[in-house]
């Protein structure tokens, strides 16, 4: 970005933070981050378009390597469901596999170099600011969280009914004695509350910190050449690191969502 | 970092995933690797049953083989008891046709002797009668002497 002069380093990393907006009406809560939305979107449709692709021509006799690959997959998510959750698996292991993919792939935008994708997005889609990784984006994080949670709530109000689960709040997991109610709906109450904020916290955290370095590296790799070799390293080592983060953030996504789930169908 | 309508946006992009994915893309392979595992399954079994049924066939030719052995064994000593058999027969048959022969020569030659002395009795007699005529030509009637001359002829 040759055009911009005396860019500080604050404004640098602001520049790459700042979602592109669109407001669909007045209050705060109505813009909409375009690039998270979108960026989401395609990297979905791209992500479960391959897998479409693929299973639409799955055959049960040999495999070809482009078929082992996505039943490697598949067999791995239905693998740490079948070890989790008991019962019919038919919603939780889509579930788990819509998840594990998803969040890899946005995460795994991380490893576009910010600039390079500034690039594209500057002179190509002619956006001055364009976020490009949807999981550093909170609101996509907690869009996942919450979403799970409902369907915690959903299911676990569908397995043991609004009787069996008012039980389960007061008379877990301390016992249904009168007195230790309050208790019980206490502990209740701050697990239900803090599973989706951890739940969308720890990704969120994750991959923003991982920009943030990211960034700081770029911003030592602008300041000479010494700068370039020592930050062009340092953010290749990162990047190797990141790699580990990427697919172990969306493992543990996948996890969480695989136990939430499960909690819902166990009744104590 | 503020919750704004983003959120939702992306809850609904979730879902629609999720839709797309428990519809359209687990069913279609999960499907093809359970009947891949159903048909490993079953190969693996007809395999078994394959193994099974050569071993018992192996078993079946084995006794075929060992009943095939002992008639064998069993036919053979028939066959030289038959054989034993047959000789011994042939030998009684043959000693009994001998003795039937020695006993018809015997018999024959028996006839003959007597014949011969019967030929000679009579040729003797006949001789002694025709010595005694010559001597008794004269003195002897051969009709006053008939009886005499065949006692005599008997008694030879």
């Amino acid at each position: 970005m040759a055009a911009e002069q005396e860019l500080t380093s604050t404004q640098y990393i602001g520049h790459h933070l700042t979602n592109r907006t669109v407001s669909l009406a007045d209050g705060p809560f109505w813009t909409l981050n375009i690039d998270t939305v979108l960026t989401a979107a395609m990297l979905g449709v791209i992500g479960f378009g391959f897998l479409w692709w693929v299973v639409r021509g799955a055959t049960a006799g040999v495999p070809n390597k482009r078929q082992a690959f996505v039943e490697l997959l598949f067999d791995f998510v239905d693998g740490q469901v079948k070890g989790i959750f008991h019962g019919d698996r038919s919603l939780v292991s889509p579930l788990a596999l819509t998840v594990f993919v998803w969040v890899l792939l946005m995460n795994a935008m991380d490893f576009i170099p910010v600039d390079l994708a500034a690039l594209f997005t500057e002179h190509v889609l002619h956006q001055h600011v364009w976020k490009p990784v949807p999981t550093s984006d909170v609101n996509t994080t907690f869009a996942l969280a919450l979403s799970v949670w409902g369907l915690m709530l959903f299911y676990n109000v569908k397995v043991k009914g609004i009787g069996g689960w008012t039980h389960e709040l007061f008379c877990t997991p301390f016992g249904s004695n009168i007195l230790l109610m309050p208790l019980n709906f206490l502990f209740n109450l701050v697990e239900y509350i803090s599973k989706p904020l951890s739940h969308a916290l720890r990704l969120y955290g994750n991959i923003y910190a991982g920009e943030i370095i990211f960034m700081l590296l770029w911003m030592w790799a602008a300041t000479g050449l010494v700068g370039s070799l020592f930050g062009g390293v340092l953010a290749l080592g990162w990047a190797i690191f990141h790699i580990l983060i990427v697919g172990l953030q969306a493992y543990i996504f996948m996890m969480l969502t695989i136990v939430y789930m499960s909690m819902a169908h166990e009744s104590h | 970092m503020n919750l704004t309508v983003t959120m939702i946006a992306q809850a609904i992009t979730f879902f629609v995933f999720i839709f797309f994915c428990k519809k359209f893309v687990w069913p279609p392979l999960v499907k093809a690797i359970e009947s891949r595992q159903k048909e490993i399954a079953d190969g693996l079994a007809a395999a078994e049953r394959g193994k099974q049924e050569l071993q018992q066939a192996a078993k079946r030719t084995e006794e075929i083989m060992l009943e095939a052995r002992q008639r064998a064994t069993e036919l053979l000593t028939q066959a030289d008891k038959r054989a034993a058999e047959i000789v011994e027969e042939a030998k009684t048959v043959a000693k009994n046709e001998g003795e039937r022969l020695i006993a018809g020569a015997k018999a024959e030659i028996n006839q003959e002797v007597l014949s011969a002395k019967e030929t000679l009795r009579a040729q003797v007699a006949t001789l002694a009668v025709a010595g005694a005529e010559k001597i008794l030509r004269r003195e002897v009637d051969a009709k006053t002497h008939a009886d005499l001359l065949r006692a005599v002829q008997a008694e030879l």
